[in-house]
């Protein structure tokens, strides 16, 4: 049975049919309400999500991440009474457990946002040049931010509704994640890291955040 | 003088293309209005320095330009970049209206499958069209909403719905028992 009845897990999808049926069942038993934005896929993902017990929001084509997570977040705040919201990876890369212990922590000490962080522990085995690029992104939100994290782009966020009215993503791709702690920052809401195991499989690894992929969220972040 | 006719003719003729061309955009009053200002100054000078080549030359020793075409030139790269600013500015602007239509579509499209009306996306059917549509059936048709919204549940493997963490949306609200 669902024990976290008034949250709902919402995860940007695109093109992610090989897993997100896994990553859907796996979450279900947990938080009894998923909602899936599927970004304008080009494969079966959406039907593969709807089967697997999601809530399944279309975008007519794609628009990038950035806009997927706040449709998702226009949608718990407008369509359904939830108390948090859980953003959360369609790829498999976080962990149900992570989220779950990060929902109670957020009830237990009153907290607006719980931001999940890899490099609070050791669980999370990053490459060389992975943590160069994120520790550059996490330098750069910073500076931008105000906020003092230890992690930059990292998908999984418990969010308050109270604090996710505070949400209005422009950035439509991928520098909407320093973006949405720029605006979480300036709710003034109590918040927290809090250690997650960020789980690089071979499939995640071949579709995540390259080396270029960086080169652009900076372009973005300084162009907007 | 006469060898240089023809081409002064063509080049004549292109401005007064491009004049044309640029004319009848429209945009809001301010934009507009300094864009033809601005027409009008390019017309002047382009059509005098195609007539007096000379007169170019001379205002480029003036500026500290060797020659005239050079100060084309710079002026030429100094339009360019503007364009490419500006254009840069309208494709954002495009593609936030483009997010916000998708975002309304698609958060419109979800609303309806819940209340069990039939969409384009999900049935394939005729959709039902705008949420004023959804709201007049509400008077008379609250239970068959809520069974549709069971029937989306059955879908979805066992969700259990409709339940109290997600209150109806609120054009179903008046119908709840």
């Amino acid at each position: 049975m669902p024990t976290h009845d008034d949250t709902w897990l919402v995860v940007p999808l695109y093109n992610e049919a090989r897993v997100v049926g896994e990553v859907i069942a796996g979450a279900l038993p947990t938080f009894g309400h998923i909602v899936c934005v599927d970004d304008g896929s080009t494969d079966s993902s959406a039907a593969v999500a709807e089967a697997a017990g999601a809530t399944v929001i279309r975008h007519a084509t794609n628009l990038g991440q950035g806009a997927a997570l706040q449709t998702g977040i226009d949608f718990v705040l407008t369509q359904t009474g939830a108390r948090y919201l859980v953003t959360f990876d369609a790829d498999g890369q976080h962990q149900v457990s992570d989220a779950a212990d990060m929902v109670r922590r957020a009830r237990e000490e009153d907290l607006a946002v719980v931001f999940g962080s890899r490099f609070l522990d050791n669980r999370t085995k990053a490459g060389l040049l992975k943590r160069i690029v994120l520790k550059t992104a996490v330098w750069v939100t910073n500076q931008s931010t105000g906020l003092r994290l230890t992690d930059a782009h990292n998908g999984l966020r418990v969010i308050r509704r109270d604090a996710a009215e505070g949400v209005q993503l422009r950035q439509d791709r991928m520098a909407h994640a320093s973006e949405i702690v720029l605006q979480l920052g300036r709710t003034r809401l109590p918040w927290a890291e809090h250690p997650v195991h960020v789980l690089y499989t071979d499939y995640s690894k071949g579709k995540g955040q390259s080396l270029w992929n960086s080169v652009n969220i900076l372009v973005e972040l300084m162009f907007k | 003088m006469t060898d240089q006719i023809w081409i002064q003719l063509l080049l004549l003729i292109g401005v007064a293309v491009v004049t044309v061309l640029l004319t009848r955009s429209t945009a809001d009053a301010r934009h507009q209005a300094i864009r033809r200002v601005l027409l009008a100054a390019f017309v002047v000078v382009t059509a005098s320095a195609i007539l007096y080549p000379t007169w170019l030359s001379q205002l480029a020793a003036l500026v500290g330009v060797g020659r005239g075409t050079d100060l084309l030139l710079y002026g030429l790269v100094i339009a360019f970049l503007s364009f490419i600013a500006t254009s840069y500015r309208r494709m954002k602007q495009q593609d936030r209206r483009i997010t916000e239509l998708t975002r309304t579509i698609a958060l419109t499209q979800v609303r309806q499958e819940q209340a069990g009306l039939p969409t384009s996306a999900s049935q394939g059917g005729h959709s039902t069209g705008t949420d004023d549509a959804g709201a007049a059936d509400d008077a008379t048709t609250g239970g068959r909403q809520t069974r549709g919204a069971a029937d989306h549940g059955e879908v979805g493997g066992g969700i259990e719905r409709p339940d109290p963490a997600q209150p109806p949306g609120p054009d179903q609200e008046p119908d709840r028992p």
